[in-house]
């Protein structure tokens, strides 16, 4: 069987960003989070907004390491497998992965210490101060992250020349078209995602009548805002698609399963796409409502797969079924937010035990939304690695083998299994220990000494821990 | 535009770059390959301690470093990873390993012994594989083009493999001479009493790559024994250095063991840019060869030249705050 470089170095690069994307998607939004509830303590005084400000930064704290140790690996992803694309578009990709770098660096170097280990230590000015640039920064990195990947969806402000993107345009290629509809899209997707977090561990706390006080708070807090940015997802969501319709209509197709360039068309609810056929085997759909969201005209006009050639066209299955999955939720979570408004007359948001259930089970939906629109978008550039200018099969490294890339997937698949299992193990533990405060003196201790992120997080890794240090 | 080179200043700023990230991760990382020889658990709690509060901020001149080559001499970024492949997954494996073992085996007990492996493992491997890229760096790349065109495995060659021991035993030496300046008792004795005989070993790798590196590359040849005498003086240098180390060893001083090694490391790391200056992918393309457009170098220069010094000042006073010796039980109550 001859193995494919190609399409094993496409799956790797899936599975290392997909795993990656989880944790900043998360620490983005709770950064913010952690910021307003400094804040709020700031404010008011409130100890509760304090203890909920400790136990998060804990959980930050680990989530963070778990992102950075798992980031690592990307910066090198795309010379070891991309090599001709990272040559050919290192006149800009170069710059803004560097920024990226330069930003957390500065980011970690300057505040995150403070964040994690100065309460108490520093003025609580400072430290509010610290806990905002942190967010700040989270906000930058993702900004160049999110700019480069938009550049490959939507080029803008370079020139082709000898196999080198020449960049004539600092501003158009960082602002390209597709950017700002990304960044919005993602900044509120980790204000959910963190949102929601936050809510379904609250409700895990009133469930288990552990710190009511505090959690109700929390709780009461998160509902409010997801009530608000759920639907304003949604509504970005919209725009982001129209700004795709217009820069890559196939993508867009693809996620309606249009295969024909025709009006009225219908949003498909339930759909087998074809690809070898080129057609839909079975469909079920509401008459002409894709028109009327794409073009605002219940008989519209909307682009067809078949106006790209067979081997131009992204897999459809994939970014249909992705971009619903995305989409279902989204409409759920948008529900979820609701049902927490109706409920909150007479506090029954606290106590009903079905609600506060299904909050903890959506904790992880904003997970699978994130994962899955970035599917859709991603596979939906297909074969483009560059839309319209570089495939992915021009960008793979020319020496890769079928087989140091299958050894090499293998390999990340076990190294993050191990990652993940000893991160999520002692995450769990974290969350069980809960929001009591820890003994002070540990910290005077010098033991777990200031930097490294997990050790701001105060609890043993097994369990007979305190016998043995008792 | 032409009136300043950039490419000169970012291969200093690069330069600067892998010599920090060798002089400090090594030797966290040789404490990591000499973790198994310890004499007992309290000295490997106070070999771990002793690097805690800076590792991490060690590997962060590698990110640097790696983001900075894709920014500055793409080139060197898409030829050495392609043909290094094997060896980058299994330096990055052992990173991560590493890095979590650092996180968790203060946490844990019943485990602890997984941890220690993993730290050992990943530190031993992670040495092993930054040696043999010195060594496939003093090799040369099959390159067409601005494309690798090797095997997957070419880099492993005897040559490597003795580079990435020379590096696993250099490392070592680093370690063992920072657990001399950060220990006391029994196992700082027990740092006096390995240090020479890693210093032995280094001697001797040390030699059988001089000698064999001219007769890889001619180019090396002719640098070293044609007009340009004065650069002699490295390993003249390095060779004080290595005098230093042995005279401040019988003395019994604290500090210099680790200064002197660090001169050591650093005039071997003169000595291998000269000989291949300014060629950065052998054998063929120079660093004008394997830069980004001026216009790149340039918007990027100007966020590096703004972080550096923030992230020097921080780094000196992380070492500055844990200053001192690290004592046995310190951190375990």
């Amino acid at each position: 069987m001859e193995l494919d470089p190609l399409l094993l170095s496409r799956l790797q690069f899936a599975f290392v960003v997909s795993f990656h994307a989880i944790f900043p998607v998360f620490t983005i939004g709770l950064a913010s989070y952690i910021a307003l509830l400094n804040g709020l303590f700031y404010g008011t005084g409130t100890p509760a907004w304090e203890r909920l400000a400790i136990f998060w930064t804990k959980v930050f704290a680990v989530v963070f390491g778990m992102g950075v140790v798992s980031g690592i690996v990307m910066s090198f992803q795309f010379g070891t497998n991309w090599s001709n694309f990272s040559q050919a578009a290192s006149n800009f990709l170069g710059p803004m992965l560097s920024y990226e770098v330069v930003t957390a660096f500065f980011l970690e170097a300057a505040f995150l210490g403070v964040l994690l280990f100065g309460r108490g230590k520093v003025p609580q000015g400072v430290h509010l101060f610290a806990s905002v640039m942190v967010a700040l920064g989270t906000f930058i990195s993702s900004f160049w992250i999110l700019s480069a990947n938009s550049w490959m969806q939507t080029p803008a402000g370079v020139e082709l020349a000898d196999g080198m993107f020449r960049v004539t345009s600092w501003g158009e290629a960082i602002f390209n078209p597709s950017f700002p509809y990304r960044f919005s899209h993602m900044v509120l997707a980790s204000f959910i995602t963190g949102g929601f977090v936050v809510a379904g561990v609250s409700a895990w706390y009133l469930l288990i009548k552990r710190d009511v006080d505090a959690n109700k708070r929390a709780l009461s807090m998160c509902l409010w805002l997801l009530l608000f940015l759920t639907p304003a997802q949604a509504l970005v969501g919209d725009f982001h698609g129209l700004n795709t319709l217009e820069h890559q209509p196939t993508k867009v197709a693809a996620m309606e399963g249009n295969w024909e360039t025709r009006s009225g068309v219908p949003l498909l609810l339930f759909a087998w796409p074809d690809q070898e056929a080129q057609e839909n085997l079975v469909e079920l759909g509401i008459p002409n409502v894709a028109s009327l969201i794409l073009t605002h005209h219940l008989d519209g006009e909307v682009p067809g797969i078949t106006e790209a050639a067979p081997d131009e066209q992204p897999p459809v299955w994939f970014v249909f079924w992705s971009f619903r999955v995305m989409v279902g939720l989204g409409f759920l979570m948008i529900a979820v937010a609701l049902a927490g408004l109706w409920l909150r007359r007479g506090g029954r948001v606290y106590q009903h035990r079905g609600y506060l259930q299904l909050l903890r089970v959506m904790s992880v939906s904003p997970f699978i939304a994130v994962l899955a629109g970035w599917f859709v978008t991603e596979s939906g550039r297909a074969p483009w690695l560059v839309q319209g200018m570089m495939t992915h099969a021009e960008g793979l490294t020319p020496s890769l083998t079928g087989g140091m890339a299958l050894f090499t997937l293998i390999g990340y698949i076990a190294v993050y299994a191990v990652v993940f299992y000893a991160g999520m193990y002692y995450l769990t533990k974290v969350v069980r220990n809960g929001m009591t405060i820890q003994d002070e003196e540990d910290e005077v201790d010098e033991v777990e000494r200031p930097k490294r992120p997990w050790s701001a997080a105060h609890v043993p890794f097994d369990d007979d821990t305190a016998k043995v240090e008792g | 535009m032409e009136l300043i080179d950039l490419s000169l200043i970012w291969a200093v700023i690069i330069a600067f770059g892998v010599m920090m990230y060798v002089l400090m991760d090594g030797f966290d990382l040789g404490l990591g390959i000499l973790f198994p020889f310890a004499p007992d658990e309290q000295a490997r709690d106070v070999m771990m301690n002793s690097v805690a509060p800076v590792w991490d901020g060690n590997e962060t001149w590698l990110v640097l470093g790696g983001a900075g080559l894709l920014g500055a001499f793409p080139l060197v970024y898409s030829v050495f990873l392609p043909a290094l492949y094997i060896g980058v997954f299994l330096m990055l494996a052992g990173l991560i390993f590493r890095g979590i073992a650092f996180e968790f085996r203060f946490k844990s007990h019943r485990s602890r012994h997984w941890w220690n492996r993993a730290f050992c493992w990943g530190s031993a491997v992670a040495t092993f594989a930054q040696g043999a890229v010195v060594g496939t760096y003093i090799q040369g790349f099959e390159t067409e083009g601005f494309a690798y065109v090797g095997g997957p495995l070419d880099w492993l060659t005897p040559f490597t493999v003795l580079t990435g021991i020379g590096m696993m035993i250099g490392y070592s030496l680093l370690g063992s001479t920072w657990l001399i300046l950060k220990s006391e008792g029994h196992i700082q004795q027990w740092a006096y009493r390995v240090t020479p005989r890693l210093l032995a070993a280094v001697l001797v790798i040390f030699l059988i790559i001089s000698f064999w590196t001219p007769f890889i590359d001619p180019a090396v040849w002719e640098r070293w024994f044609g007009h340009l005498r004065w650069i002699w003086v490295l390993p003249m240098l390095a060779l004080a250095c290595m005098t230093l180390l042995i005279w401040s060893l019988r003395r019994r001083h604290e500090a210099l063991p680790f200064l002197s090694t660090l001169g050591i490391f650093l005039f071997t790391y003169l000595g291998l840019v000269v000989s291949k200056w300014p060629v950065i992918v052998p054998p063929d393309h120079t660093i004008w060869d394997a830069a980004s457009a001026p216009e790149s170098q340039l918007f990027l220069l100007i966020g590096v030249l703004f972080v550096i010094p923030i992230v020097l000042v921080y780094t000196a006073w992380t070492y500055w705050v844990f200053r001192g010796k690290v004592r046995v039980g310190e951190g375990y109550h």
